[in-house]
Order: structure tokens, then sequence, then C-alpha cells
């Protein structure tokens, strides 16, 4: 490829495609494909300047910690946004494999085919995976639907989080949060710091200027790190196209149970979703534009198949991809509390 | 012009490109209205967002009946509550032109950190004026903060022109006086733009109020800046940012490219160590290439096998950096606590970590007059020409030729916050230290000749805990032993060498500087020499450490607490100080920071002035032996 192909932006139409999910491909398929990374993948070459300044910039920002901190960690969500920064993560290190574990922290009550996504890719990828859930709020009995979104988030994804990060001392962990998704998102550090409670303290954030990241911390003390900070849903899309990266098929438009529930529409991803009296379970063609514990993610009706319709179907939304996030509607700002409570 | 056609949000990253601009202006010039009807008249906000701000508006809204376009930026609860901006915030939009990262940032005068913050990645500013102010102090403030941070170009947005019916006259006044003070600032673009951020006009659409102005509108010329960063027409800068090094078979610098070309074959030079060798490849994950320009984060390896490691810069043999340690920079004060001049700071300059510290604050820069000012300290949000000591040489460029290689922060070491952002001027003094003479008669030949190695004792502790006095009884006892000893106090010290100071923080910080480098002198010359000085801060005392070798410092802390020392009160002085007669004093109204691991520690209520110098020769003796 020559410099000057580099700089032209491609129209989509000529874009080279060996692979188009959809929510039926098979999946094992699907990610070994990717995981060989043979000669059919796209390999940088569909990616627009815009696209390659943000991944140099996720790419600088990875190697920054692993330079600076001691005992990083990936915190791997399943989603579209970590499975992005797990692909920078691989580019960033080439040829040597991420140097850090992985770490999911699981509530019990993500969608089934998270973890069947989970499960395939990271021995596919010979990730360290670590897997940590709140024995002690499942003991306490806190689920979603008896405790509320509220109290589920704060013990089973806050407090679970910070068990994790404090049993494995990690004094780095990198998030797939994006500043666009919600407002004080936005005005979050790359580098996030975070006291020994992991809490955070937005009036008291330091400085960040020019690509001079201070990664200090003292003993308990930690950093939160956004290498996707400046991306936006549309660029993570985007990328996903242009690199061909596998996601979990929930993303994609498929016919599925759901039921109306507080203006959303809630999938009966298993058994353990009870009806309310009136309740009665629709097939629709639904897909999720974000992922986490099912009972507390609505589903949009859609009918965009792969990547291609997502981003058209994107293009014409008039409504932001935390809409089906109830847990983000709980209070005014609850974002901004959860965070300080120490929430991703 | 037709703009509707802007009106989409589809796909990702066009044709220019992205910019990075920032927003600034005083309070109330309604940046956050204007960024809210950027993203608005672009169609970026959706429903539900609008939806909430609406429910907002009716709560903390200044808007009345319609909605407040700013909420939808101002995102922490605070603002909301206060209606104002305390932090940067970044905000995203793409037209079918390019896309666009908008910095937010403050108008609040304590808050110009933030401004810095916000300007330091930026490509061009936006600067607001509201119409029936005219140019503000604040104004003034960001646009020298703007220039200064290496904005280049600037679009001056006249807003709530609505306010003073449109007129083009009260505009034309408007964009003479900031021509007329702007003109100094170097940049090379001012584009003045009359709008009315809340209805819109001239933002993204043209106006039909204005029908006078025959410029652009703010999204159409934001959508023409040129961004020539020209990064990679400038000499190869590659800091190393991490070695990459798998297994025993693959061995890469890994980094992004600060500026230039780099190419398989090209001769390169470690900046600082002179070592040169070749590329032999350029590794990424989507196959190696034969090139990476400016902004490329790539693995390189080289042909030979030479000492590389984080911290270092390539660049072409015949366009090296300068390898300095001593530079003139402007320097914005971020820390609570005022900058001292020779205190010990943390740099982060490239990739590189280093020792520094301000050897001179020069001047002050009043950044409303741009007129200089004399000082000794710079406090939150100051800004003033420096001279800057690294505690290594590092390579560098001046700021305003690269900004990768030319910029530093300032870290706090014993808070690890963030306190100074420098840019830098230019080298005060070719670095030496490279190829620094070695003398043929050095400390290891004056030790062999004294039988015994050199160290520094330091003593501390507050006033009156017996500091002087066990010192004495040390260099008695050690010189007894056939041992070459100086003794430094603060009465011999300060009668003399520090008499020009006095007992402010930064002078008590100077003192110790001083007295460090003289104790340095005293070690290289093969001699035991004691300091007994209260040296209240951490800090200093580690900068004093750090200017031997660890095997050279001896830190003793002769530990009394407060309330005995002022029972002893042997020379008079708490009393004085109880009194009100003697500012500063430590322990009383000025802070002592007790060592926190020490070498050696007198328990001075325990332990009698014998046992404990005792203690203290019997380690020296074990630590000096040959």
């Amino acid at each position: 490829m020559t410099d000057a192909d580099d700089q032209k932006p491609r129209a989509p139409a000529a874009v080279r495609r060996a692979f188009r999910q959809t929510a039926a491909t098979p999946l094992a398929e699907a990610i070994r494909a990717y995981v060989r990374q043979d000669a059919g993948a796209p390999r940088g070459a569909n990616l627009s300047p815009h696209l390659r300044a943000l991944e140099n910039e996720a790419i600088e920002i990875m190697r920054e910690v692993v330079a600076c901190c001691s005992r990083p960690v990936f915190l791997y969500s399943i989603g579209k946004d970590s499975t992005v920064m797990l692909h920078v993560a691989r580019k960033a290190f080439h040829p040597a494999p991420p140097p850090f574990p992985f770490l999911h922290i699981a509530t019990t009550w993500d969608f089934a085919d998270m973890i069947v996504f989970r499960d395939i890719l990271a021995p596919e990828l010979g990730l360290d995976l670590r897997v940590h859930t709140n024995q002690d709020g499942l003991n306490r009995g806190i689920n979603p639907i008896a405790s509320g979104s509220a109290l589920h988030a704060q013990v089973m994804s806050t407090e679970g989080l910070k068990q994790a990060l404090d049993a494995g001392s990690y004094d780095a962990a990198f998030g797939g949060g994006r500043r666009d998704e919600e407002k004080s998102r936005a005005k979050e550090r790359i580098f996030s710091f975070r006291d020994a409670q992991h809490g955070w303290n937005p009036r008291n954030q330091r400085p960040e200027l020019w690509n001079l990241y201070n990664t200090r911390v003292a003993k308990g003390e930690s950093m939160r790190v956004f290498p996707l900070s400046n991306w936006t849903e549309m660029d993570v899309w985007s990328y996903i196209r242009a690199e061909e990266i596998p996601v979990v098929p929930l993303y994609f438009a498929a016919s599925r149970p759901v039921v109306m529930r507080q203006g959303a529409m809630i999938m009966l991803d298993d058994g353990r979703l009870p009806l309310l009296p009136g309740e009665t379970p629709r097939m629709l063609d639904v897909r999720f534009r974000t992922l986490g514990c099912y009972p507390l993610t609505g589903a949009m009706e859609s009918q965009a198949r792969d990547v291609d319709d997502i981003i058209s179907e994107m293009s014409r939304s008039t409504l932001s991809e935390r809409q089906g996030r109830l847990i983000d509607h709980d209070e005014a700002a609850s974002m901004e509390r959860k965070k300080r409570e120490g929430y991703f | 012009m037709d703009r509707a056609s802007h009106a989409t949000t589809g796909g990702t990253a066009p044709g220019r490109g992205l910019l990075r601009f920032l927003t600034c202006g005083s309070v109330d010039d309604g940046k956050s209205t204007l960024i809210g009807r950027l993203l608005h008249d672009s169609r970026t906000i959706f429903d539900d967002q609008m939806a909430a701000v609406r429910r907002d508006s009716l709560r903390h809204g200044t808007t009345g009946d319609d909605a407040d376009l700013a909420l939808l930026v101002d995102g922490l609860e605070a603002e909301r509550e206060q209606g104002i901006t305390i932090d940067v915030a970044y905000r995203f939009f793409t037209t079918p032109a390019r896309s666009f990262i908008v910095a937010d940032t403050p108008g609040h005068e304590q808050y110009t950190r933030n401004m810095a913050t916000g300007a330091s990645n930026a490509d061009a500013a936006v600067i607001l004026v509201d119409a029936r102010k005219g140019i503000l102090t604040q104004t003034r403030r960001h646009s020298h903060v703007c220039s200064l941070l290496g904005i280049r170009s600037v679009l001056l947005a006249v807003n709530k022109m609505d306010l003073v019916d449109h007129s083009e006259a009260v505009f034309d006044r408007i964009v003479a006086d900031f021509l007329g003070f702007a003109g100094q600032l170097g940049f090379a673009s001012i584009m003045p733009v009359p709008i009315s951020a809340r209805y819109g006009d001239n933002v993204i659409h043209a106006s039909s109020n204005m029908p006078w102005h025959r410029g652009p509108t703010v999204l159409g010329h934001l959508e023409t800046i040129d961004v020539d960063h020209g990064r990679a027409d400038m000499p190869l800068r590659f800091p190393v940012q991490w070695i990459n090094r798998p297994d025993a078979g693959f061995r890469g610098a890994a980094g992004t490219v600060a500026s230039g070309v780099v190419s398989v074959g090209d001769a390169v030079i470690v900046a600082a160590s002179g070592q040169q060798s070749e590329i032999s490849r350029i590794v990424t994950f989507d196959g190696d290439r034969q090139t990476a320009r400016a902004a490329d984060a790539v693995t390189l390896v080289l042909a030979h096998d030479i000492d590389l490691a984080r911290g270092d810069v390539l660049s072409h043999p015949q366009a090296r950096p300068e390898v300095a340690n001593h530079v003139a920079a402007n320097l914005v004060w971020m820390g609570d606590e005022p900058m001292l001049p020779g205190r010990s700071y943390l740099a982060r300059i490239g990739t590189m970590t280093v020792p520094v510290q301000v050897s001179t604050l020069k001047h002050k820069i009043d950044v409303n007059t741009l007129d200089q000012r004399p000082g000794r300290t710079l406090r939150l949000n100051e800004i003033g020409l420096c001279n800057i000591l690294f505690g290594q040489a590092v390579p560098i460029d001046a700021y305003a030729a690269n900004r990768r290689m030319g910029a530093f922060i300032m870290i706090d070491r014993a808070t690890n916050r963030t306190v100074g952002a420098g840019m830098i001027d230019f080298v005060l003094r070719r670095a030496t230290n490279i190829h620094r003479h070695s003398h043929l008669i050095n400390k290891q030949a004056r030790a062999a000749r004294n039988h015994h190695k050199p160290c520094i004792i330091w003593f501390t502790g507050l006033s009156g805990s017996g500091k002087s006095t066990i010192a004495d009884l040390v260099e008695r006892g050690l010189h007894a032993e056939g041992i070459h000893t100086m003794l430094l106090d603060g009465d011999n010290i300060r009668h003399g060498l520090n008499s020009d100071l006095g007992f402010t923080a930064a002078d008590r910080v100077e003192n110790i500087r001083r007295v460090g480098e003289t104790a340095k002198l005293f070690v290289e010359a093969g001699i035991v020499v004691l300091c007994s000085f209260i040296s209240p801060f951490a800090e200093e005392r580690a900068m004093v450490r750090g200017l031997v070798s660890e095997s050279e410092f001896v830190e003793v802390f002769i530990d009394v607490p407060i309330e005995e020392c002022i029972r002893r009160d042997p020379k008079g002085l708490y009393a004085k100080a109880l009194a009100g007669k003697i500012a500063n004093f430590t322990g009383l109204d000025s802070p002592y920071e007790p060592p926190v691991a020490p070498d050696i520690r007198i328990d001075g209520l325990q332990d009698s002035e014998n046992v404990a110098a005792s203690r203290i020769i019997a380690y020296i003796l074990e630590r000096c032996a040959p």
C-alpha cells in the first residue's frame, strides 16, 4: 500500500469484505477466522485516516500503561467497546501477546450469549481471563429483579469490581468507556485517578495535557484508563466493520421473546424473569445497542442483520445509545454518583 | 450557502479528517450554549437526551420556556446546580465534511489550568465575546493562554448579537479591539463571526438577521480550517515508549512517531548517547511497513544491539534534537501549593520521567496585559518565564517548533499531583554531561587515600531536639577513629553562605538546596560530612539524597515531640515564637514533615545524647569501612 492510498478516504462500497457476521453466523467459526488474521483479514486496509488516528492514540495509551504501571489489568465486559479495545491491545503489543490479565466481573445476569462469546474468544486468543463474581452479594440474594437495578448494580458490579481489583492489587485497569456515552463521562480523564477506596472525585481531577500522562499513584491508589475516550459509537461500529471484528450476536436483529416493562423491551433470556400480571411475551425482531444484565437492558425493534445495517440504522436513529439502559435512569446524574462510588 | 445538507451524523471521518478545537470565553458568554447549538443543529443530539434537557431546563434552566442547550454540555451535578462549567468537557460531532472534538473549557479566572489543558491538544480555538460587553480581561487571558499553548487558528465569535440589534457597528468595534491586542500573540489566522448561539444565527445556518455579514458561519469556517500539522515534514523524532521483548528472538522499540518520517534502511542515532544503528524493520500487527510517519504507532527493530530504553529519542544523525538539562520555559502553575524555586519535582517530558527544579523565576507574566512582573514564586493559575533545570540531559526541541518535544508537565513528588505545565522556549546551556571530562583524581581515588568512604550524615528534627549536640558528639567520635569530617549546621551556614535567605517556604527550600550542593562537594573530596538542619520538608531531604549515590546518604531523625522541645527551649526561641515575635517557626506555624523511613531514628525521650551518638558512630564506621 502506498502512502497516497493511505490518505484517501474509502467509500464503504469499495471496502474489501471477507466476513459478514449476522445473528445466524456460527460464532466459533467467526471467532477462529478472526483470531487467525490470515491473508483474507483486512489488517488495517479499510481504516479511514480518522479511525487510524483514533487507533494510534489508543495504542499509545495502552503502551503507556504497560510501560509505567506495575500491575495492569484489562476489564473485559464482552461488549462491543471492550472487544474493540481488545483488538487494539493485540495491535499495541504485537508480536507479544497483550502483557496483562483480563478480568470479567460476572453478575450472573449477563445475557447467556455473552458468556458463550467470551468462552470461545478467550481461549482462542490464549487470554489470561479471570472471572469474578461478588459471592457475598449472591449469598445476600441480591438480584436485579427483587433488589432493584440500583442496588444490584452497586453490589454486583461496583462492589464486585472493587473486590477483584483489591484481590489482584492492580494499579491500573483498562476500561472501554467513551466520552460521548454520557455527560459525566465527557469530563473523565483518559488516565482517571482513583483513591484507595476506588472513588472518583470529579472536582479534584489531575489536569491532563498533551500526551503526557501522569501515571503516578501511591500504594493502594489506582488508575482507570480509557483508551477509547475519544471514540464515538459510530467510530466503534465503523472500526468493527473495517477490521471485521466479531461481536456478540445480540447486537444483530433476530426474532426474540420480549415483554414491555417500564417503557423498555426486556428479553426473556432464561426462565428467571417472572412475568408480571398482564404481561405476555411476544416474538419480535429486536437487537441491543448495549449489553449488560439482561433484565436491565432494553432492546430496540430493528431489522439490522449485519454491521452495515447497524451503521445505516444508527445514522437515522433519534435515540441515544444508553437510552436502553434502565440503570442510568434511576435518578438525575446517576452515572456521576455511581462513578464516585467506584463504578467504571 | 445551503447548510441544511449538513444535518446528518452518518458515517465517520470524512474528507478533511479530525479537527480538535476548544471554546473559551468569560462566564455567561454562551460557550456551552454554542456547543449545544452545534450538537443540536448537526443532529448529534438524540431525542431522549433532548427530552432530558427539557426536563432539566424547568429545574435549572436560564432560558425561560425554551430548552436550555447549555444543559446538554454541563455534565456534572455541581455545574447544573450553579449554572457554570467547572471542568473541561469533550464533545464529538461529525458533518459530511469532517469530524470534530470540542473541548469546552471554563471561563472562570480560577480555572485557567483547565483551559490550558483543553488548549494543549487543540488545533484551533473559538473565543467567545459577549456583544454587549466587548473585550474583557478574561478574553485577553484566554487569548494569551491559547497563544502560549501554540494555537495558531482563532475564530472570534461575537455572541448575543440579538441583544445589540444585530448591529454591524458594534461587531466592527469589537473586532477592531480584539485585533488591536491579538496582533502580538502570533496567531496565523483570526476569523471574526457575529452570532447568536441561542437562536442559531450564523452558527450552522447563515443568519437573515445579519445580511451584512459576508464571511462564513462558525461551522462553515471550522470545516475549512487547514490542520497543517506539518509534522511529517519536520525532522524525525521517535521517543521510545516501551521495549518489546517477548522472547530472545525479538527486540523492538515501540512508540509513536512524534514528527517526521522513518523508513527501513534509515540510519538513526540515539540522541542522548550518540549510539548509531539502522532501521531493519518497522513492525505492526497489520504487517511490516516500509515507512512510518508522524502520529503512527509502530515498533522499530534496529540492525544493531545498542543500548536503548524508554525515554530515549531516535532521530536521523544529520538532524538531531538538542540534548540539554538547562532550559528557559514558560510555566503555567496548576498546583494548589505555590511553585518553589529550588524544590525538586518530577518532570514528564517525551517518554522520560526525570527530576526537575525551577532554578530561577525570571519574571511572572500578567496575562491580562502581557506585562512582566517580578516574583519569587508562582501561585495557582499564574504563568511565568522560568529557568528549568532537569536532573539529567534530555533530548528536546523548542515548543514552538515541535509541540511533542518541547512540552513537559511537573509532578509533585509527595502527592503525585500534576502541578505545572511547561513549554520550552530555548536551551540555556549545552549539556556537558555526555562529554563531561573525567578527572584523573576522583572520589574513589580520594577515598582510597583517606582509608574510608565518604558520606553525608543528615540530622533532621525540630528546633531544640538536640540535633547539633548529638552531631557534635558524633563528629568528635569519628574524628577520634581517624575519619575525615566536616560539620555543616544552620548557624555556620546561615551566617555566611546563606545569609541572604530568610525563613519563608521558598527560602527554606533554597537553603537546603545550597547545603546539599555544598555537602556533595565535601563528599567528592572524600569527607564524611555531618549536616544538622531542621530541614522540615521531606522533598528537600529527598533532593539531597538524590545528589549522591544511595550508599552515601544516611538520614538520622532526632525524634522529639514538639511539646518536649517547647519545654526544653534551650535558646528561648519557642517562647518568642509563641509570643508572636518569630513568624514561620517550624512545628508551630510552619509544618514539619517527619521522615517515614529514616536510616537511623533516635528516640530523643528515651535515649541520652551519648547513647544516641554511640549508635550513630557504630553505624557510620561500618558504612564507611573501605
